[in-house]
C-alpha cells in the first residue's frame, strides 16, 4: 500500500521553480492498479519519478511518501537507493530503447541485480518461469536487444523490472510506441503480474485514456501540477465530478459516434504555465462553471469511498 | 478528383542498394469531391509514404497518381505550383512544421511570396487574418508570435490556415491530431469536418481507428504496404472482412467495450515489406490457408462498395 | 507575457554566455589580440624590417622586445606579424568556412549524384596531405604574399567542414518545415539559404572558429618551414629567422619566446572559445 501526503515538487529554473507537482494525497491500495492521466505538461511523469528518483532540477519541497508502512525517504538520492528496483521499480518512458546494446540480455540482467546484491543464478529459475509466462523463449538471455522486436523488448523490461517483487511499479507510457496488438498483450501482462502477486500496486502514466478504461482499476486524473479526481475506473467514466474529467472524457471519440450525428467538443484554452502560476484552482480559467470560491485552492476531499475531488462545486 | 493505379515505392538499402524495402506496394484507390478518406494502419504501414507521394515530396516508382485527370509526376516548375495551389499537406508534429527560429506567421509570407505577389499588405492582412478566425484562432493572439509560445492545437490550425490560404480541393492531413492532448484533439477534428462542408476532400492518415470513424465516409486499412480492405467506414468497422481487421477491431482500446480477458501475444511479422510471394499477413493470421503463403491475393469486391484483399472471403 | 519571450530567449543566451567562464577567458584573449593587431602597428616606432638597433640586444627600455642578431626591432615585428597572422586567420578561415558550407549544404540538400561527387572531391581533398600540398604549392610560388597563402591554406581546409555540415543538413532537410516550404514551390536553393542554413547558426560560427584556429595554425607551420610570405613579417615568420640564426643556442629568449607564445595564446583562446560556446548552444552541456 502506497500513501503519499502533500508531495510537492518544483523545477529549478533560473526564472524561478516550476510548480510541477503540488500537494498530492492519495493512496494505492495493495493489488490496485492506478492509471494517471492528464495532458502533457500536468505533472503525471514529474509525479511518477519523484516516487523512486528525484534528481535535480528536480527539488522536493514537501509531503512524505509511506510504502507498506514505511516511510521513503524520497528527498535523499542515496536513501533511496535501498528502495529503487527492490520496492519500487519504474519503467520509464522508451526504457526498450534503452538497453546497453552491446550487452547480451542475460549479463545485463545479471549486472543489474549484482548491483543490488542479488545472485543472479539463485533468481535464475524465476527468471525462466517468468519469462515462460509472458511467452518468451529462454533464448532471449542469450541474445543483443537489436535482435528483438519492440514487443519483446518492452515485455523483457517488464520481466526485468518486476523480478525483485517490488511492492510499487510504475510504467511511464510504455505502450505508447507500440503496435495494437502488441500494446494489448503488454496491458494484459501488467494485469497479469498483479494477479500473479509480482507487483502490489502499480501505477500507470498514458496520455492515452482509453487503455486505462481497459485495464486501471482506478484512475487519477491531473491538471496543470494538481490533482483533480481520483475515482474507480467505472466512476471516473460513468459518474465524474471534476469539471476538467467531465469535459475531457466527453472529447474522446468512440468508434461509434460520428461527427454529423454527434458533435464532441474539446476544452477551449490551454494549461497555464506552471512558473508562478495562477493562484486557487488551476483548471479555473477554463472551467465553465467556475465561480468566485474559486481563487481559493479547493482541497482534495473524498466525497464517496475511493472517490476523492477537488472541486468546489463537487463536495 | 485524385487516382491512385497501382502506386509503389521501394526504397534501396544496404550497400550500393542491393536490398530492396518495399514501402508501398500495388496501392490504388480513388478520392472524390467532398469526401474524408481515412487511410488506417500501424507503424511501417507505408501510410504516410503514399501521404508524401501524393504531395510529390518523394518520387514514385512505378504507378500513378491522377489529379483532376493529370499525372502528377509530369508537372514541374509553374505547373507543379499550381498543383500545390490545389493539394496541401499537414503533418503529425505541429512543432517540427515551423522552422524554429522564425515567426510562426512567416509560412503565411511564403505563401503570399509565391502565390500572391500581386496582392497588396493590406489585403493580404486581411485575407490571413479571415482565414484564421475561419479554423477558430484569434489573429491577435497568434500573430507575431514564435512557434514555442504557440500550444500544439494552434500550430496545427495554423498549417490549416496555410492550406486553405490557397485555393485548395485537397487536403492530405498526416496524423495530425496525434500530437495534440486529448482536449483539443477533437476541435481539430471538428475544423476538418468543417472543411468539407466547405468543399474540401481530406485524406486522413491515423492509425487511431476511433478517429477514423468520427470523421471520415470511407475507410482504408493498410497492412505493410497493402491495401487490406476497403469501403464505407460503417462496413468496415462494423462487419470487418479481413483477419488483420478483426484483430485491430478487437485489440485495439476502445471506451465502448473492455477487451476478453486473454493474453494472446500476436505472432510478429517480419522485417516490414520483406519480399515474399503470397499475402502479406500470412504469418501472423490465424486463419491462413495454404494458398496465402504461396499466391498474393487480390483486392476483390465482397459487397458493394467494401472490397478486401483475402482468400478466406 | 509570451510578448517578451524572444526577448527572454536571447537574454538567457546572454546569461550562460556572461556565466560561461572559458567562454569569457577565450574571448578576452582574443580581444586583446585583435586590439594589439590594430594599435600594435602604431606604437611600434621602428620600421620591422629596418637594421636599427644594436645587434641582438636584451629587452630594454628603448627595444621593448629586444633587438635580432641583425638589430631589428622585435617588438615591431612582433605588432606587424600579430595583425599579418590574425590575417591569414581570417581570410583562410574564412574560405574555409565558406566552401564548406556550399560543398556541405548542396551535397546535403541535393543528395544523389551531385552529393556522390561532391562527396567524392571532398574524400580525396581530406586524404591528400594537405601540409605536403602547400610546402609544394608554396615552393613554386616564387613570389608569395599573406593573400596567396590564405587562399591556398582556406582552399585546403574545408573537406571535413563540408562533411559536417552535409550530415546536419541530411538531418534537417527532411524535417517537416522543409517540406512545408517545398509545398509552397520554392526552390531548391532557396530552401537551402532561407530554412536550413538559418538552423544551422551556431554550428557555422563554431566550424568558422575551428578555421580560423587551423588557418592561424597551418600558416605558422608554413612560415616556420621557411615558405611563408617572401615579403613582410608574421607570427611564425619571426619564428623561422629566429630558429634559422640559432636565438635558441646564443639566449636570444626574446627573439623566439613572444611570437611563440602568442601563436600559442590565440589558437588556445579559440579552441577554448569554441568550448565554450559549444556548452551554450547546447543546454545539456549547460551547468546548472
Amino acid at each position: 500500500m502506497l500513501q503519499v501526503e502533500n508531495l510537492t515538487v518544483y523545477y529549478k529554473t533560473i526564472r524561478g521553480y516550476v510548480q510541477a507537482l503540488e500537494k498530492a494525497t492519495f493512496t494505492i491500495a495493495d493489488g490496485e492498479i492506478m492509471g494517471l492521466a492528464g495532458e502533457s505538461g500536468c505533472g503525471k511523469t514529474t509525479l511518477g519519478h519523484s516516487l523512486i528518483h528525484l534528481r535535480p532540477p528536480m527539488n522536493y519541497i514537501e509531503g512524505r511518501v509511506v510504502l507498506d508502512g514505511r516511510e521513503v525517504p524520497v528527498w535523499d538520492m542515496e536513501q533511496m537507493q535501498e528502495f529503487r528496483y527492490r520496492h519500487i521499480s519504474l519503467i520509464p518512458q522508451y526504457a526498450m530503447n534503452a538497453l546497453n546494446p552491446t550487452r547480451k540480455i542475460g549479463k545485463m540482467i545479471a549486472e543489474l541485480l549484482e548491483s543490488r546484491g542479488v545472485n543472479f543464478d539463485e533468481v535464475l529459475p524465476e527468471l525462466k518461469r517468468r519469462l515462460d509466462l509472458v511467452q518468451l523463449s529462454h533464448d532471449v538471455l542469450k541474445m543483443y536487444p537489436i535482435e528483438l522486436s519492440g514487443g519483446m523488448k518492452q515485455r523483457t523490461v517488464m520481466v526485468v523490472s518486476t523480478l525483485l517483487n517490488p511492492s510499487l511499479l510504475i510504467a511511464d507510457e510504455i505502450t505508447s510506441a507500440l503496435d495494437v496488438s502488441t500494446q494489448k498483450a503488454v496491458c494484459e501482462m501488467l494485469v497479469e503480474f498483479r494477479d500473479q502477486g509480482f507487483v502490489k500496486s502499480t501505477i500507470i502514466i498514458t496520455h492515452d485514456i482509453s487503455i486505462l478504461y481497459q485495464i486501471a482499476d482506478s484512475i487519477l486524473v491531473m491538471y496543470a501540477g494538481q490533482l483533480s479526481e481520483k475515482a474507480p475506473t467505472e466512476t471516473i467514466f460513468q459518474d465524474p465530478r471534476h469539471p476538467y474529467t467531465k469535459m475531457l472524457i466527453g472529447s474522446l471519440p468512440k468508434v461509434g459516434v460520428r461527427h454529423q450525428e454527434e458533435r464532441l467538443l474539446g476544452i477551449p484554452g490551454s494549461p497555464p504555465r506552471l512558473l508562478n502560476p495562477p493562484a486557487g484552482c488551476r483548471f479555473r480559467e477554463r472551467c465553465p462553471v467556475a465561480f468566485d470560491r474559486c481563487v481559493e485552492v479547493p482541497p482534495f476531499l473524498e466525497i464517496s469511498p475511493g472517490h476523492s475531488v477537488a472541486c468546489w462545486r463537487a463536495y | 478528383m485524385l487516382s491512385l493505379e497501382r502506386v509503389t515505392k521501394t526504397y534501396r538499402l544496404g550497400a550500393f542498394g542491393l536490398q530492396k524495402l518495399i514501402a508501398v506496394r500495388d496501392v490504388s484507390f480513388e478520392i472524390g469531391e467532398r469526401q474524408i478518406v481515412s487511410l488506417i494502419g500501424e507503424s511501417g504501414s507505408g501510410k504516410s509514404t503514399i501521404g508524401k507521394l501524393i504531395l510529390r515530396l518523394i518520387p514514385i516508382t512505378s504507378g500513378k497518381i491522377c489529379f483532376e485527370g493529370t499525372d502528377i509526376s509530369t508537372l514541374n516548375g509553374q505547373s507543379l505550383k499550381e498543383y500545390y495551389r490545389r493539394v496541401q499537406g499537414v503533418f503529425q508534429d505541429p512543432f517540427a512544421s515551423f522552422n524554429p527560429i522564425f515567426k510562426a506567421d512567416r509560412i503565411f509570407r511564403m505563401v503570399h511570396d509565391e502565390f500572391y505577389p500581386e496582392m497588396g499588405a493590406r489585403e493580404w492582412t486581411e485575407k490571413v487574418e479571415a482565414t484564421l478566425r475561419a479554423v477558430g484562432l484569434n489573429p491577435p493572439d497568434v500573430l507575431n508570435k514564435f512557434p514555442h509560445q504557440l500550444s500544439g492545437g494552434q500550430l496545427q490550425r495554423f498549417l490549416v490556415a496555410r492550406a486553405l490560404l490557397l485555393d485548395i480541393h485537397l487536403l492530405i492531413a498526416d496524423e495530425i491530431i496525434s500530437m495534440l492532448d486529448a482536449s483539443t484533439r477533437v476541435d481539430v477534428l471538428n475544423l476538418l469536418a468543417d472543411l468539407k462542408a466547405r468543399g474540401l476532400s481530406i485524406l486522413f492518415i491515423t492509425h487511431d481507428l476511433s478517429l477514423g470513424y468520427y470523421i471520415s465516409e470511407r475507410a482504408i486499412i493498410l497492412y505493410r504496404g497493402r491495401i487490406v480492405e476497403m469501403g464505407p467506414t460503417d462496413k468496415v468497422y462494423n462487419r470487418p472482412l479481413h483477419p488483420y481487421t478483426e484483430m485491430l477491431m478487437e485489440a485495439v482500446p476502445r471506451l465502448d467495450r473492455k477487451w476478453e480477458k486473454e493474453i494472446r501475444v500476436e505472432r510478429e511479422g517480419g522485417l516490414a515489406g520483406s519480399e515474399g510471394n503470397g499475402c502479406v499477413y500470412a504469418s501472423r493470421c490465424p486463419q491462413a490457408m495454404d494458398i496465402c503463403t504461396q499466391e498474393e491475393p487480390d483486392l476483390r469486391e465482397a459487397e458493394a462498395g467494401h472490397f478486401v484483399a483475402c482468400w478466406a472471403r | 507575457m509570451s510578448q517578451e519571450q524572444p526577448k527572454k530567449v536571447r537574454s538567457e543566451f546572454i546569461y550562460f554566455a556572461w556565466r560561461n567562464v572559458k567562454l569569457r577567458i577565450g574571448v578576452s584573449i582574443l580581444l586583446a589580440f585583435v586590439l594589439f593587431s590594430i594599435i600594435g602597428p602604431f606604437l611600434a616606432k621602428h620600421d620591422p624590417l629596418e637594421y636599427v638597433g644594436p645587434m641582438g640586444a636584451p629587452p630594454s627600455r628603448e627595444y621593448w622586445f629586444g633587438t635580432t642578431t641583425f638589430g631589428q626591432d622585435v617588438f615591431s615585428q612582433f605588432a606587424h606579424g600579430t595583425r599579418s597572422t590574425l590575417l591569414v586567420g581570417l581570410l583562410g578561415g574564412s574560405i574555409g568556412t565558406l566552401v564548406g558550407i556550399l560543398v556541405g549544404l548542396i551535397a546535403g540538400y541535393r543528395g544523389g549524384l551531385v552529393d556522390e561527387f561532391l562527396n567524392m572531391i571532398t574524400n580525396i581533398i581530406l586524404i591528400i596531405p594537405t601540409l605536403a600540398v602547400l610546402i609544394i604549392i608554396a615552393a613554386y610560388l616564387s613570389v608569395r604574399g599573406i593573400f596567396m597563402q590564405s587562399v591556398f591554406i582556406g582552399l585546403t581546409a574545408w573537406p571535413w567542414a563540408a562533411r559536417a555540415i552535409r550530415a546536419q543538413t541530411f538531418s534537417l532537410r527532411v524535417r517537416e518545415f522543409v517540406d512545408l516550404a517545398r509545398m509552397t514551390g520554392r526552390s531548391s536553393l532557396r530552401i537551402v539559404f532561407t530554412e536550413i542554413a538559418p538552423n544551422m547558426m551556431s554550428y557555422l560560427l563554431l566550424v568558422f572558429i575551428l578555421q580560423f584556429g587551423g588557418a592561424v595554425l597551418n600558416a605558422a607551420t608554413l612560415d616556420f618551414i621557411g615558405l611563408g610570405p617572401t615579403k613582410g613579417t608574421s607570427l611564425g615568420l619571426i619564428m623561422n629567422n629566429a630558429v634559422l640564426w640559432a636565438a635558441l643556442q646564443l639566449g636570444q629568449w626574446w627573439w623566439l619566446l613572444p611570437p611563440g607564445a602568442a601563436i600559442a595564446a590565440i589558437v588556445g583562446a579559440l579552441y577554448i572559445t569554441n568550448v565554450g560556446l559549444d556548452e551554450i548552444f547546447n543546454p545539456k552541456l549547460r551547468e546548472m
